[in-house]
C-alpha cells in the first residue's frame, strides 16, 4: 500500500534529476508562457505612440489607482508564500486563511481591472478605437484571464482542503505549483505596469508623452 | 466528483484505444493518423500538379487552387511531418531511455486526441466549402476580413490553435520524460541521438509556439471583433504579421527537421556497424542549430524592404547556420566511412536523406544571400528547396524510421523487396518531381499561380514535375501494401533484428506493456551494443533480447505499477473539438463589415468548453492508479 500510494501521488518517485515531474512541467510551462506574454508585450511596444486617433495612454491612465491594484496583487504573492509556509508546518487553519486572502486579493485586483476597463470605455477607448486600445485591452485582458484562472485554482484548492486528506502537508506540491503560477502572473504584471502604465505617462521614459499622432 | 464513473477497463476494442495511455499505442495512433493526413495532403498536391501539367488547364478554379496549396502545406507541416515525428517520440523515446512510460501518460493521450481534433477541424473544411485559402503563412492584412471574408481563415486559425495546444502538451511531456526518466547511468552524453534531438525539438517548440498562438489570437480578434492589429488604415504595421509568423516559422522548420536528423543519426551507425562519428559534435550542432534558428527569421522577408543593415545581418546569420548543419553531414559521412555497410531499406532512405538534404541545403544557402534571394523569392526555386529539405529530407527520414522500427513496433518484419522497390520509386520520383522546379523557378515561374501561358519556357519541366509526382504516388502504393501485408502476416521479428545499439532492441518485439521487466543499468553510450560486444568477446551466447530476470519474472511483473487508462483526456479533447468547430462560426460579418453574433455557435462553444472543463476537473481528481483493491481503506488518500 505504501508503494501504491507513492505511485499514486507521484511525489516520491525517484527521478533522474531529483526534481519532481510536475514541478519540472510547471517550469517548462512558465518558460512557454513567458514567450506568450513576451509576444503580446512586443506587439504593444511596436504600436506604442503609433495610434492615429485618441484617447492615448496619457488621457486615460490613472497611475495612483493602478498603483493601488498593483500593490494589492504584489501583496497577494506574499500571502501566497504565507499560505504555503503554514501548510508545510501543518497548520491548516493558517493555511486556509492565507490562501483565502490570496484569492480575495486576486479578486480585488480583477475588480480594479473591470473598473478600469469600464472607465476607459466611458472615456471613449475601446479595443476597436485605435492601436493603443487594441493592444492594451488584449495584453491586460490576457493577464486578467491568467489571474482569473489563478483565482479559480486557489479556490479549488481551498474547497478541496475541506475534504479529508484533500490537502495535506505531505502533498504540499499541489499548493507549491499553484504558488509558482501565481508568482509568475504577478511578475508579468510588474512588467506590464512598468512598460504599459509608467512608460505610457511619465516624461523621459523611452518616448516623450503623447498628445497627438506620432510625429513621423 | 459526485457522479461515480468506474475506471475504464477495456483490454481490447475501440474503447481500449480511446482510453489508452500506453505510449506505444499512442505512438501507433499518431503514426496511422498522421499517414492518413499525409496522404490527404498528397492528394491535394497531385491535384495541384495535375492542374499545372500543361499550360492553361482548367481542372480546378483559381479559388480552389488557392485552397489546395494552403491546405497542402498546412496539412504536410502540421498534420504530416510534426505528428509523424511525434509518433516516433511516443513509441521510441521511453524505450530508448529505459522508462516504462512517459512522465504524464494521460497528458500524452490528451496530446494525441487534441491533435486529431485540430486535424479534423482543418480537414472537414473541405466538406463545408470553407477551406482556408491564405497560404500556410496566412499573411495579414491579406487574411483580414476586408480581403478574405467567409470562414476559411477562421478554420485555419482555430485548427492551428488546437494543434498548438496538442504540440505544447506533448513537448512539455517529452521534456520532462527525457530530463527526468532516464534509466540509472544514462547521463545526457549517453543519450541516443534521436532522444537528444527530440529534447531540443521539444524545447524549441515550447518557445516558438506561443508566438504563433499570439499572432493567431491577434488575427482572430481583428476578424471577429474589428480590432486593429493588422488594420493599416488605423496605422498598423503591414509587416508585423510577417515578423511574428516567421519568428515562429523559422524555429518551426527546425522542429520539422531535427527529429529527422535524430532518426538518421540512429540508423546510419546501426547499418554501418560503427558508432556515430563525433557524437558530441552532432549533439552540439543540434543545440547550435536550435539556438541560431531564432536569429534568421527575416531571411523570409528579404524582399519586404527592411533595409541593407537588416538584410546583411540576416544574410550572415543564415549562412552561418549552414556550419552546424554541415558538421552533421560530415559526421554522418564519417560514420559510414570504412563501415561495414548493409543497404537495407532503412539505410537506403537514411543515405538518401543525407544527399537530398545537402541539395536542399545548398539551394538554401543560395537564397540566404539577400541579393540572390531577390531573384528567387516566390518562385518555384523556393518550392524546389523546401521539397528537398522537407520531402527528400524529413519525409525520407520518417520513412527510414518506419522501416527501421517496424519490427519493434509490430513484432513482424516488413517485406525487404517491396521496401527496396518503394525506395527506388521514391528516390526517382523525388528528383523527377522536384529537381525541375529549380529550372522553372530560375526561368521566373512564380509560386502559387493556378495556371500559366505557353511560351514561357515552363511547359516541359512542369510536365516532368507532374510525372514525378505520380511516380511518388506509385511508390507509396508499394509502401501501403507492404505495411498492410507485413503487419498482418509478415515474418515474426526477433527482438534485435538489426543488431542494434540502443535499449529498445534489448526487449522483445513488440515490447510488453511494461517495456522493461527490469530497468536497465546504463554503463556506456550505445549501452546495448557494448553489452553485446562484451558478451561476444567473452564468447558467451548473445542475449536474445528476452529480459534477463533473476528469480522469476512473474513476481516482477506483478510489482510493476502501470498507470491505468482514463476517459478524461479524450473528453477534454472532445470539448476542445466542439468548441473549436463552433468558434469558427462565432461571428458573421456582412459585406458592409457589420458583425453579428451567431448565438447557435456561441451556445455550442459554451457546451464544448463545459465538457472540457468538467473533464479537466475529473482528470485532476482522478488518481494515476486506483488504490489496490486489496489495500486497506479502499477510498485511498487522494479522494
Amino acid at each position: 500500500m505504501a508503494q501504491a500510494e507513492a505511485v499514486h501521488h507521484g511525489e516520491h518517485e525517484p527521478t533522474t534529476t531529483g526534481l519532481n515531474h510536475r514541478k519540472l512541467l510547471m517550469w517548462a510551462f512558465l518558460g512557454s508562457d513567458c514567450m506568450f506574454f513576451g509576444t503580446l508585450i512586443a506587439t504593444y511596444l511596436v504600436y506604442k505612440n503609433k495610434s492615429l486617433v485618441g484617447p492615448f495612454p496619457f488621457d486615460v491612465f490613472d497611475i495612483p489607482v493602478t498603483s493601488v491594484s498593483t500593490f494589492v496583487l504584489l501583496m497577494s504573492s506574499m500571502s501566497m508564500v504565507m499560505a504555503y509556509a503554514w501548510l508545510v508546518r501543518g497548520n491548516m487553519k493558517g493555511f486556509r486563511i492565507w490562501l483565502a486572502s490570496t484569492a480575495i486579493m486576486g479578486t480585488t485586483f480583477l475588480a480594479f481591472q473591470v473598473f478600469e476597463f469600464y472607465e476607459f470605455v466611458h472615456a471613449g477607448l475601446t479595443p476597436r478605437t485605435n492601436l493603443f486600445g487594441t493592444t492594451f485591452f488584449t495584453l491586460t485582458g490576457f493577464h486578467g484571464a491568467h489571474v482569473t484562472l489563478g483565482v479559480v485554482w486557489l479556490l479549488s484548492i481551498l474547497f478541496h482542503s475541506f475534504r479529508k486528506g484533500g490537502v495535506t502537508p505531505e502533498k504540499n506540491l499541489d499548493v507549491d505549483l499553484a504558488a509558482l503560477y501565481w508568482h509568475f502572473v504577478d511578475i508579468v504584471w510588474i512588467v506590464i505596469f512598468t512598460v504599459v502604465y509608467l512608460f505610457g505617462v511619465f516624461e523621459g521614459f523611452p518616448n516623450p508623452p503623447m498628445s497627438g499622432p506620432a510625429p513621423h | 466528483m459526485t457522479l461515480a464513473i468506474p475506471r475504464p477497463v477495456h483490454p481490447t476494442g475501440i474503447w481500449s484505444w480511446i482510453t489508452t495511455i500506453d505510449h506505444k499505442r499512442i505512438g501507433i495512433l499518431y503514426g496511422v493518423t498522421a499517414f492518413i493526413m499525409f496522404f490527404s495532403g498528397g492528394l491535394e498536391a497531385l491535384l495541384i500538379r495535375t492542374q499545372l501539367w500543361a499550360p492553361e488547364q482548367t481542372l480546378v478554379t483559381p479559388e480552389i487552387f488557392n485552397q489546395l496549396f494552403t491546405m497542402h502545406a498546412t496539412t504536410m507541416i502540421f498534420l504530416g511531418v510534426m505528428p509523424l515525428s511525434a509518433a516516433f517520440f511516443n513509441f521510441v523515446i521511453p524505450l530508448q531511455i529505459g522508462a516504462r512510460d512517459v512522465a504524464f501518460p494521460r497528458l500524452n493521450a490528451f496530446s494525441y486526441w487534441t491533435f486529431l481534433a485540430g486535424a479534423l477541424i482543418l480537414k472537414l473544411s473541405w466538406f463545408t466549402h470553407s477551406a482556408p485559402n491564405g497560404g500556410w503563412f496566412g499573411y495579414s492584412p491579406l487574411t483580414g476580413i476586408t480581403y478574405n471574408a467567409g470562414h476559411g481563415i477562421d478554420v485555419w486559425i482555430l485548427s492551428l490553435q488546437v494543434l498548438g495546444i496538442a504540440s505544447l502538451a506533448a513537448s512539455f511531456n517529452f521534456i520532462v520524460t527525457i530530463v527526468n526518466m532516464r534509466a540509472p547511468g544514462m547521463s545526457l552524453m549517453r543519450l541516443p541521438l534521436f532522444t537528444w534531438m527530440t529534447l531540443i525539438t521539444a524545447i524549441l517548440l515550447v518557445l516558438a509556439f506561443p508566438v504563433i498562438t499570439v499572432a493567431l489570437i491577434e488575427l482572430l480578434f481583428d476578424r471577429a471583433f474589428g480590432m486593429n492589429f493588422f488594420n493599416v488604415a488605423a496605422g498598423a504595421n503591414a509587416v508585423l504579421w510577417q515578423h511574428l509568423f516567421w519568428v515562429f516559422g523559422h524555429p518551426e522548420v527546425y522542429i520539422l527537421i531535427l527529429p529527422a536528423m535524430g532518426i538518421v543519426s540512429e540508423i546510419l551507425p546501426v547499418f554501418s556497424r560503427k558508432p556515430l562519428f563525433g557524437y558530441a559534435t552532432v549533439v552540439l550542432a543540434g543545440v547550435v542549430i536550435a539556438f541560431m534558428g531564432w536569429m534568421v527569421w527575416s531571411h523570409h522577408m528579404f524582399t519586404v524592404g527592411l533595409g541593407p543593415v537588416a538584410n546583411s545581418v540576416f544574410t550572415i546569420t543564415t549562412m552561418l547556420i549552414a556550419v552546424p548543419t554541415g558538421i552533421k553531414v560530415f559526421n554522418w559521412m564519417g560514420t559510414m566511412w570504412g563501415g561495414s555497410i548493409s543497404l537495407k531499406t532503412p539505410m537506403l532512405f537514411a543515405i538518401a536523406f543525407v544527399s537530398m538534404f545537402v541539395i536542399g541545403g545548398v539551394s538554401g544557402v543560395m537564397h540566404a544571400v539577400a541579393a540572390s534571394d531577390a531573384q528567387q523569392q516566390d518562385t518555384y526555386f523556393i518550392v524546389a528547396h523546401i521539397h528537398y529539405v522537407l520531402f527528400g529530407g524529413a519525409i525520407f527520414a520518417v520513412l527510414a524510421g518506419v522501416y527501421f522500427w517496424f519490427p519493434k513496433i509490430t513484432g513482424r518484419m516488413y517485406d525487404e523487396k517491396l521496401g527496396q522497390i518503394h525506395f527506388w520509386l521514391m528516390f526517382a520520383g523525388q528528383n523527377i518531381a522536384f529537381f525541375p522546379m529549380h529550372f522553372t523557378g530560375m526561368n521566373g515561374m512564380p509560386r502559387r499561380i493556378y495556371t500559366y501561358y505557353s511560351g514561357m519556357g515552363w511547359d516541359f519541366w512542369n510536365l516532368v514535375s507532374t510525372a514525378g509526382a505520380f511516380l511518388l504516388l506509385f511508390g507509396f502504393l508499394f509502401f501501403i501494401y507492404n505495411m498492410w501485408k507485413s503487419w498482418k502476416s509478415g515474418e515474426a521479428a526477433e527482438a534485435d533484428p538489426w543488431d542494434g545499439r540502443t535499449l529498445e532492441w534489448s526487449i522483445p518485439s513488440p515490447p510488453p506493456e511494461y517495456n522493461f521487466a527490469e530497468i536497465p543499468i546504463v554503463e556506456d553510450r550505445d549501452d546495448w551494443w557494448e553489452k553485446k560486444q562484451r558478451q561476444r568477446e567473452e564468447a558467451v551466447a548473445v542475449p536474445t533480447g528476452v529480459p534477463v530476470v533473476a528469480g522469476g519474472s512473474d513476481d516482477e511483473e506483478h510489482d510493476i505499477h502501470l498507470p491505468q487508462p482514463s476517459y478524461w483526456p479524450f473528453f477534454v479533447s472532445l470539448g476542445l473539438f466542439i468548441a473549436g468547430m463552433a468558434m469558427v462560426y462565432l461571428m458573421n460579418v456582412d459585406e458592409a463589415g457589420a458583425r453579428t453574433l451567431n448565438w447557435t455557435a456561441l451556445t455550442i462553444t459554451v457546451i464544448g468548453v463545459v465538457i472540457g472543463l468538467v473533464s479537466v476537473y475529473r482528470w485532476s481528481f482522478e488518481p494515476v492508479n486506483d488504490p489496490e483493491p486489496d489495500g486497506a481503506g479502499g477510498h485511498g488518500a487522494a479522494h
